[in-house]
């Protein structure tokens, strides 16, 4: 740091010296940057292009050999040569939703407890544990599914949904502990963190006023929570769990790990079941045949216009969200 | 119970009562905000709290319906008495509020509620239900916030925030008049909005204190001498004076009070 002069008169009179060597810098290094800055930016557009091409030119053979009809065939029988996505995508689809109805409740209690209920001391240590949640690595939740959940689903839990519910049909016998459900437990856990921390700073972006507002009506503490935040943070908390959906579709190492790896379609909630991102990850590298390898990338495919979809809703949800967020900023001022 | 509707110009049935306070204290957590302040404001007529920013007068009003304790580290001692109703000791915190309505210095509709919703949430949260008794009170809350010319036509189009901002104030005046206060606290109504709407909110307050005791707190001196038969100096935490409206503007007894309305500080 230069030592600063503070004698008097030194900032009346500044010692007399030549003008300042001004040097404008060569036009070419903006022009460059601005042309690297481009290539940046176009590259993921043609990435998102390639992706979608490559996967387009290489599921072509199964495109043409079923048609739509691979969306709603059942058999996947590699031997027989006869492929449909029926069974991967209501897996996938079915263990995602599954996943959302254990995890949304209970994301959003958690980003209330945070937000409001929490002591001030622990706010930080919740949060902090929240997100580091979401840093594990989904192979570590796919282990301790399976050694931990697993274990308890086949003993306690399935038996004990059996008892209770087993007349619905949807938790008979037999019970492996690989199935549909254990793979939504894994998927909720996973999903929780993101949910719960997203929408606990969507509700704290809903100016306090609100709140007070309808305290000031002679409302309780729930009253207010559910009227003051949560009813204005709803359009981006509906986004938020979008996005965690999107996650859900694809994750692929825990599910893997426990849904038991099965393709059929059974309303059976302790059945094995099987997603697009496990017939994946399981089939790929043993895939013999154009025919067996064009329908798993066709299967690629679907996957990621799901996703697309998703996300692309997911997105418009949030942006609507906040930009009736400015409105409320602009009325604050 | 239902509570009964008036029609339009009438009074309600029940009497605004008068508020007395004694040796109020209260605290933002180390911070001694409020101190000792005695004071008694009469029912049905309007008392202005004047001051400069941080002298209390806020935290005072805050005090009366039991918002005050809502923050985080804060802290209330002393007694505020509403007709006889000793507020902290012999009450639920949600019914005071009820009673004691309130309206805020920055006006605060829900967005994503209509304009009739909005109206009708104090009324929804208090467990009434019936469409004719809510339709009757939103269009008697609307006309005495002098705001249902401007938006009967949009009832239930139009949401709360896509309002003109002294619109919505008289909004969240219609708000808080529609659970049938009976004491009204006004928190600077009419220090975000411009001289029209400043104007009306006055204009408003002058008709509404026939039938509620109202407390406003306001920057205004010039407010403070249209509408309010009393008025109250707050300094620092504490009431320096207390008196007639006339009195405090033409011939104060404290020194400071004298500094305060000729403009030498504040």
């Amino acid at each position: 740091m230069p030592s600063l002069d503070l004698t008097p008169g030194s900032a009346a009179a500044p010692s007399p010296r030549s003008p300042i060597p001004f040097v404008r810098s060569s036009r070419w290094a903006d022009l460059a940057f601005s042309a690297a800055i481009r290539t940046c930016a176009f590259s993921l557009f043609a990435i998102v292009l390639l992706l979608v091409a490559v996967l387009f030119a290489n599921a072509s053979l199964s495109l043409h050999s079923f048609g739509w009809s691979f969306l709603s065939r059942s058999s996947w029988d590699p031997v027989a040569r006869s492929f449909g996505s029926l069974p991967f995508l209501f897996g996938t689809l079915l263990s995602s939703l599954l996943a959302l109805l254990i995890a949304v409740p209970v994301s959003l209690g958690v980003a209330v407890f945070v937000l409001d209920i929490c002591p001030a001391p622990f706010r930080t240590f919740v949060a902090y544990l929240t997100e580091l949640l979401a840093a594990i690595p989904s192979i570590v939740y796919g282990l301790w599914g399976l050694f931990v959940l697993v274990p308890l689903m086949r003993r306690f839990a399935g038996p004990a949904l059996v008892r209770a519910f087993g007349w619905t049909d949807l938790f008979r016998e037999p019970n492996f502990g690989m199935s549909l459900l254990t793979a939504s437990f894994i998927l909720a856990i996973m999903i929780v963190p993101i949910i719960a921390s997203v929408s606990r700073d969507l509700m704290r972006a809903v100016p306090g006023d609100q709140r007070e507002a309808v305290l000031a009506l002679g409302a309780t503490r729930w009253e207010a929570l559910r009227l003051g935040v949560l009813r204005n943070a709803r359009l981006g908390i509906l986004g938020t769990v979008l996005l965690g959906l999107g996650r859900a579709l694809g994750e692929t190492m825990a599910v893997t790990m426990v849904i038991g790896n099965h393709p059929e379609i059974s309303a059976n909630l302790l059945a094995p079941s099987y997603t697009l991102a496990s017939v994946l990850a399981n089939e790929f590298a043993e895939a013999i045949g154009h025919l067996y390898l064009s329908s798993l990338v066709e299967i690629g495919l679907i996957l990621l216009l799901i996703s697309v979809l998703v996300n692309g809703l997911a997105r418009a949800l949030v942006w609507a969200a906040t930009r009736r967020g400015d409105g409320l900023q602009r009325r604050a001022s | 119970m239902v509570p009964s509707v008036p029609e339009p110009g009438s009074t309600p049935d029940t009497q605004a009562p008068d508020i007395q306070v004694e040796r109020l204290n209260a605290w933002y957590g180390s911070a001694h905000t409020l101190r000792d302040v005695t004071l008694h404001i009469p029912a049905r007529q309007a008392t202005a709290l004047i001051g400069p920013s941080g002298c209390g007068k806020s935290t005072f009003v805050r005090c009366l319906n039991r918002m005050h304790e809502t923050g985080a580290g804060t802290r209330v001692e002393g007694s505020v008495r509403l007709g006889g109703l000793d507020i902290y000791a012999a009450a639920q915190a949600a019914d005071i509020r009820r009673r004691v309505g309130m309206v805020f210095q920055r006006p605060n509709p829900f967005p994503t509620m209509s304009v009739y919703d909005n109206v009708a949430s104090g009324l929804r949260l208090n467990g009434v239900r019936r469409k004719r008794l809510l339709d009757e009170v939103v269009e008697h809350s609307l006309r005495q916030a002098a705001l249902w010319d401007e938006v009967k036509d949009s009832l239930r189009t139009r949401s709360g925030a896509n309002l003109s901002l002294g619109q919505q104030q008289r909004l969240c005046i219609a708000r808080a008049l529609a659970v049938e206060p009976e004491v009204l606290l006004l928190d600077e109504p009419a220090s975000a909005l411009d001289p029209i709407s400043t104007s009306k909110i006055e204009d408003l307050i002058y008709e509404l204190k026939t039938r509620y005791t109202i407390v406003l707190v306001t920057h205004n001196m010039q407010q403070a001498a249209r509408v309010a038969e009393r008025t109250g100096f707050f300094l620092d935490g504490a009431l320096v004076e207390f008196d007639e409206t006339k009195r405090i503007f033409t011939n104060p007894r404290d020194r400071l009070t004298e500094d305060y309305i000729t403009g030498r500080f504040g």
